[in-house]
């Protein structure tokens, strides 16, 4: 492990400008030290921030200079600490020179590693590159940046440079900002070094690589245009999802005094005869069987061994076809690149040549790979040109997999144009159609394409990570909300919508939705419910009729909260005993219940039926003698409102008399009845804030 | 909701429920095959694959015999009976002269096709005049119709199931157009009378009747004779009908072993466009790799079902637990929990819709953005009318303006972005090649994107890249190797369909395992075509020059003798280090587990054993070499 350790050096500019961004640079940086703590826990890292009005470096104290330069962190082992220390960046007050950062950096890595861990050195930097970078004492700038890119590269290290340009580009900074660009651009020419501009803050999250994957070929060989012309390739994964952790299953069975107690847990498994249970086959006894229409026709492994196809490894070219042909929704997997063996030179020009025709007669290549030895199938795939912009970056091809015959299903769908009238849209519906497809733009001209899969992070990872972080504090920690950058992912971004509200209005009012009166009521779900009648009315008859339902639909045994009769649902599933788990169940369920009404509200249309859900779920605490349950959720209710600008349904609560359960009600209460209707009192002054 | 502790650590491509929805198969057929054995289908011969005259009875026996072993593959719950009528010997339940229906022990006269049943009739040819004969039955002096007789069995086997859930089929193989020929006057008319009429109320019952005509060298079969009208043929139909019937024959042989999928849809979501205003959308899986069936574990002495128990057990006690409520992860030396419900709530980014979030040009999807195979969605008015108009309305703006949607699909297992490419229908002749609708491709995050370009970036200078020249070869190479009709379907899965005749080879207890034909391979012969070997050869001297090939040997010889050096270094001081121990006796001793890893390798090693695994597993490889 400790073999691939790490070194990293975080340069975060602070200065003034950078205020507005520090918080999602202080998220993104503590998430990578959490991925680290939790993935690569002999990484080490050190923290240097610059713009601050103090300075504290080595540099300064031996050599003088270095200014405003303050090295929060010297490098140590990834901990908890580091967590902290990136989550409290402090706010500087001057502007900072980028290059005194990075040569205070490059300082820090080589007093600490020498020539060791070649490679493994980096720097990265986090800077909105506004100011300019002072005069060297001889040369120019640029003299001075070779200078250091140079050292940087005789020592084996990296840079990526993050440059965030937010959306308010000053003109008069205009002649600095290209300076600057043409300055870390050096670095570029120069080292392994990466620079990515982004403007929102939702791409800076994406932007910095919070998790280092030290990437694997999956194939290093010939590239077979025919038998006698190859070309030597290696193949590496372009794309591979990061997935959720895996999280170990928790044992609480050892006693709490051992110290040295794994918690885990195994497991276990036992073939057992289908006719007679209490027979075990061990598992060498076992045989596979497939189905052969009725019957099920063992075949012993090394049945299957002697017989399988085993095709030799190889990739070998079928044949060039116009790009057209392949229609994007046939690629199946994730994504392979194909570089031509980097200290092959002809190799890297015939790649290039060919990726360049590619591109140029808009052709793409039809591939048979075979990528191991001992594979037991073939692949077939479509290499499409990636012609390098970059220089320095060799030109490649990205390859994707396309099914076989027997993948595809061919399944009949209506025409549209045989579709009846009443459902094709005439031409005012069209143009509307046509507005809203061209409006509601993410990628607008000669600014950042929003959303960019390159720039855009896993908000689930960023949110398992933040409360993991919370709960290594208090081990009973909230699921923390997603917070508004993250939430530009999944939900659209109110500054288009707001932009484009009158396309979208006139969108609304072109198409008209009506629920199929065919359906029976049980099934509807997709409309909002318009409840009828006055709302206090409806909830007494609620009352009055779930009273008995509870009886009546207990012997059905509910064991969901549907979506038609939630409250019904609720009361006999809280109602059953037959096991003891019925009531948290159903009160879990009922929780999600309201959430998703009141999230998925349009202008509190849904509000009264959550109102019927809430009051369920109270009165079933009660009788449950389960108050926190319902406290601490009207707590989280009310916090999760906040947060995603529902505070009328806070509102709407308050009016509604809804109260925490109180210490008269419930034994277990902590709220005193005074206390009761402190949630909404409070709710006043921070809704109006 | 409801919430399945599973269900939060899984994936989506293994839900239950989509495992429900693939394995379905498509809604069953009952067919029946009459295949005609009267003395002509053996006399009249035609010339088979190989040159050799083959009687028009085997054609039709063999052609069967190769369809049904494809159909119990791709559609295992179809039910079939075969039917040989104008025999010497009779075996219906109706006791009907000249009919004879073919079968097996242990089975239906219309049922599954099992194993058994596919190996007999491999063979029936063999024992055929002995244990049915052939005997045309349609002669004058009798009243006997063995034609009629044979609708009326075929009816009679496919009474069973509803013709609502099952598609009824009779497949009549013949070479006689004209039945009745050898009859005359009234009893002829009568004949041709009453046979229609059977046919026509077979088809009054949902059973659809299709005539597999044989035709003779040098007399086409004529179907306006007896079957135009038995058949419902007119006009157009019946000009098409002779050479249709001869390309089903070949499409009947050369069927491609397949499973069939029943149309359904995998779920039904809904698609918010705007705050308030959403519709309704099915999705499907048209396109997903095909595995190689389910494997059931059998005890491999009684060949019985398995099934497997899981149980949990506590690593520190040992003890058994439920399914445990938490799940922890190490954090800073700690155990931080979470439960499931917390879980759950981590991933609850979004409500579980799908939400539009813009638009972009359709440039500006990428080749690598992809990570799973995509999910076509169709318009549903079936709960929101309304849902199909919209959808055509903005899939006609998408394609016109050569964008795509980008959206947030927050399902459970992975809340993700998607992309939504409109897709116009393609028709051809045969039918629908690309239905009309979306297609949902998964985007990836940041996360799932390596950077591998630059990982070998030039920091000496510029990386070479290729000259004009190079490319104008190029370019006239890719003109010369060019698969101008390529489809992305038209290669089957050698690995799947070798898969396939394995398991029939042993279920039919063929002798010889088959020869699968791998149609993925390089057409090696067109491209020794001199056109394309001149392109190719121009493009290789244009890019490695003349003699580049000794070059290359170099290199690779290079790079192959340091690693091979390194090894023969490696296994020489091995063999030297080993000869010091006394194997034997620290093998009977027990001491090998006092010796190091590395200890041990100098055995392995100078034994050429592997020399992988842990200790444990090198020392029972150590003595396993020494047969102890």
């Amino acid at each position: 492990m400790a073999r691939n350790k790490e070194g990293l050096i975080l340069l975060v500019d602070v200065g003034p400008t950078m205020h507005s961004v520090l918080p999602e640079i202080q998220k993104v940086c503590s998430l990578l030290i959490q991925k680290k703590l939790v993935y690569s826990k002999y990484d080490e890292v050190g923290v240097v921030v610059f713009g601050t009005e103090d300075t504290k470096n080595d540099l300064t104290k031996e050599v003088g200079g270095y200014e405003h330069v303050t090295v929060l962190q010297p490098i140590k082992v990834v901990d908890g600490d580091l967590v902290d220390v990136m989550q409290q960046l402090p706010r500087g007050t001057v502007p900072g020179d980028f290059m005194d950062a990075i040569v205070v950096g490059m300082d820090m890595l080589i007093k600490k590693y020498q020539e060791t861990i070649k490679g493994k050195k980096r720097i990265c930097l986090i800077t909105n590159a506004m100011y300019p970078i002072k005069d060297p004492y001889e040369g120019t700038k640029e003299d001075q940046v070779y200078t250091i890119a140079e050292q940087m590269a005789a020592h084996g290290m990296k840079i990526d440079c993050i440059v965030f340009k937010g959306n308010q580009i000053h003109d008069t900074h205009d002649s600095i900002i290209k300076e600057n660009d043409m300055l870390l651009s050096i670095f570029s020419k120069k080292t392994k070094a990466k620079a990515v501009r982004v403007e929102s803050s939702t791409s800076l999250l994406g932007a910095l690589r919070t998790r280092n994957i030290s990437p694997v070929t999956i194939y290093r060989g010939d590239l077979e245009l025919s038998s006698t012309f190859k070309i030597k390739v290696w193949v590496y994964k372009k794309t591979s999802e990061e997935k959720f952790p895996t999280l170990k299953k928790y044992s609480d069975k050892a006693p709490s005094t051992d110290k040295f107690a794994t918690h885990e847990i195994k497991i276990d498994y036992e073939y057992k005869s289908v006719q007679d249970p209490s027979k075990v086959v061990p598992p060498e006894q076992r045989i596979k069987g497939y189905r052969y229409g009725p019957q099920v026709i063992p075949i012993s492994s090394a049945e299957l061994e002697a017989v399988k196809f085993r095709p030799e490894k190889s990739v070998k070219l079928l044949g060039f076809t116009n790009a057209s042909n392949i229609m994007r929704h046939y690629y199946m997997k994730d994504v392979n690149i194909f570089i031509a063996d980097p200290g092959n030179k002809k190799a890297i020009i015939a790649v290039s040549a060919l990726a360049r025709a590619m591109k140029e007669m808009n052709k793409v290549a039809i591939l048979r790979c075979v990528w191991r030895q001992g594979q037991t199938n073939v692949v077939i795939g479509v290499l499409t040109p990636n012609v390098s912009e970059n220089d320095n970056i060799a030109d490649s091809f990205y390859f994707n997999v396309l099914p076989f015959a027997e993948d595809i299903r061919e399944f009949q769908f209506p025409s549209f144009s045989n579709l009846p009238a009443s459902v094709q849209p005439n031409s005012e519906q069209q143009e509307a159609a046509d507005k809203l497809v061209m409006m509601l733009d993410l990628a607008p001209a000669g600014k950042e394409e929003a959303l960019r899969p390159d720039f855009t992070p896993n908000p689930v990872l960023e949110r398992f990570y933040h409360h993991l972080e919370l709960k290594s504090k208090h081990p009973d920690a909230a699921v923390p909300p997603l917070d508004a950058t993250l939430k530009r992912i999944t939900e659209p971004d109110p500054e288009v919508i707001s932009q484009n509200k009158l396309v979208i209005d006139e969108f609304r009012r072109c198409f008209d939705l009506k629920e199929n009166p065919k359906l029976k009521k049980s099934t509807r779900r997709l409309l909002r419910d318009r409840t009828s009648g006055s709302f206090g009315g409806e909830v007494v008859k609620n009352e009055g009729r779930s009273t008995d339902l509870v009886t009546s639909t207990s012997t059905v045994k509910v064991e969901t909260i549907g979506d038609s009769t939630p409250v019904p649902d609720f009361e006999a599933m809280i109602s059953r005993r037959d096991s003891p788990e019925w009531v948290s169940k159903a009160i879990f369920g009922m929780k999600n219940k309201v959430f998703d009404l009141v999230e998925n509200s349009y202008e509190g249309d849904t509000y009264p039926k959550a109102l019927e859900c809430l009051v369920a779920l109270r009165r079933g605490c009660v009788i449950e003698q389960e108050p926190k349950q319902f406290n601490n959720f009207l707590h989280h209710l009310y916090r999760f409102c906040q947060e995603k600008d529902l505070s009328s349904f806070c509102e709407f609560l308050a009016s509604k008399d809804i109260t925490l359960i109180t210490k008269t009600e419930a034994e277990d209460s902590e709220i005193a009845e005074g206390d009761a209707r402190s949630l909404f009192v409070k709710a006043e002054p921070n809704s109006s804030k | 909701m409801d919430m399945d502790p599973d269900d939060v650590f899984r994936d989506e491509e293994d839900d239950p429920e989509n495992d429900l929805y693939q394995e379905r198969q498509a809604s069953k057929e009952l067919l029946v095959y009459l295949v005609d054995a009267s003395p002509k289908m053996f006399n009249i011969t035609c010339p088979g694959e190989d040159q050799k005259n083959e009687s028009h009875f085997h054609v039709a026996v063999s052609c069967i015999a190769q369809f049904i072993k494809v159909q119990i593959i791709n559609r295992p719950y179809d039910e079939i009976a075969i039917c040989f009528f104008n025999t010497r010997e009779k075996k219906n339940l109706q006791d009907l002269n000249g009919v004879y229906v073919f079968n097996v022990a242990e089975r239906e006269h219309l049922d599954n096709l099992t194993a058994r049943f596919i190996r007999e009739f491999d063979c029936v040819e063999e024992s055929f005049n002995k244990l049915i004969g052939s005997e045309y039955g349609i002669v004058s002096g009798s009243r006997d119709n063995s034609l009629y007789n044979a609708f009326w069995v075929a009816q009679a086997l496919l009474r069973k199931g509803s013709a609502k859930t099952a598609d009824k089929r009779i497949l009549l193989l013949t070479n006689e157009d004209d039945p009745f020929g050898n009859i005359k006057g009234v009893t002829k008319l009568d004949m041709a009378r009453t046979t229609l009429q059977r046919a026509k109320d077979a088809q009054d019952l949902g059973i659809s009747i299709e005539l597999l005509p044989l035709s003779r060298p040098n007399e086409e079969f004529n179907v306006s004779l007896c079957y135009a009208d038995l058949i419902g043929l007119d006009g157009d139909d019946l000009a098409q009908f002779m050479p249709l019937a001869g390309e089903r024959f070949e499409d009947m042989k050369k069927q491609l072993r397949k499973r069939m999928f029943k149309k359904r849809k995998v779920r039904r979501i809904t698609f918010m466009i705007a705050s308030g205003l959403s519709i309704e959308l099915n999705t499907y899986a048209l396109i997903r790799p095909t595995a190689p069936g389910t494997i059931t574990w059998l005890d491999s002495v009684t060949n019985l079902p398995l099934k497997a128990e899981r149980s949990f057990i506590c690593a520190d006690t040992g003890a058994l637990v439920q399914e445990p409520p938490k799940r922890f992860q190490i954090y800073k030396n700690e155990e931080i929990k979470f439960s499931t419900e917390e879980l759950s709530e981590i991933k609850r980014v979004s409500t579980g819709s799908l939400r539009l979030l813009g638009f972009k040009p359709l440039s500006c999807l990428k080749d690598y953005h992809n990570l799973r195979p995509s999910t076509f969605v169709s318009p549903s008015d079936e709960e929101v009318m309304g849902s199909t108009c919209i959808f055509i309305a903005l899939h006609r703006s998408m394609i016109r303006l050569k964008r795509f949607a980008v959206a947030f699909y927050g399902s459970s297992a992975r809340p993700q972005l998607v992309g939504l490419v409109a897709q116009d229908e393609i028709v051809d002749a045969g039918g629908q090649l690309e239905p009309p609708g979306m297609h949902m491709i998964y985007l990836p995050y940041s996360e799932d994107i390596r950077l591998i370009e630059e990982l070998h970036s030039e920091t000496t200078g510029n990386m070479p890249s290729a000259t004009e020249d190079q490319i104008q070869k190029a370019t006239a190479l890719m003109k010369r190797v060019d698969l101008r009709d390529f489809s992305v379907c038209q290669f089957a899965n050698p690995a799947l369909q070798s898969h396939y005749a394995v398991v029939q080879a042993l279920a039919l207890d063929e002798d010889e395992m088959p020869e699968i034909n791998d149609e993925t391979l390089p057409d090696e012969e067109g491209m020794a075509r001199p056109g394309i070997a001149k392109a190719l050869e121009e493009f290789k001297v244009s890019v490695y020059g003349e003699n580049y090939d000794e070059e290359n040997e170099n290199t690779a010889q290079g790079k192959a003798n340091a690693a091979s050096k390194k090894r023969k270094v490696a296994s020489e001081d091995a063999l030297v280090k080993c000869a010091y121990y006394d194997w034997p006796k620290l093998a009977d001793d027990g001491k090998l587990k006092d010796l190091t890893v590395q200890e041990l390798k100098y055995y392995v090693t100078a034994h050429k054993l592997p020399v992988a695994g842990k200790k444990e597993a090198l020392i029972s490889r150590i003595l396993t070499h020494m047969g102890k």
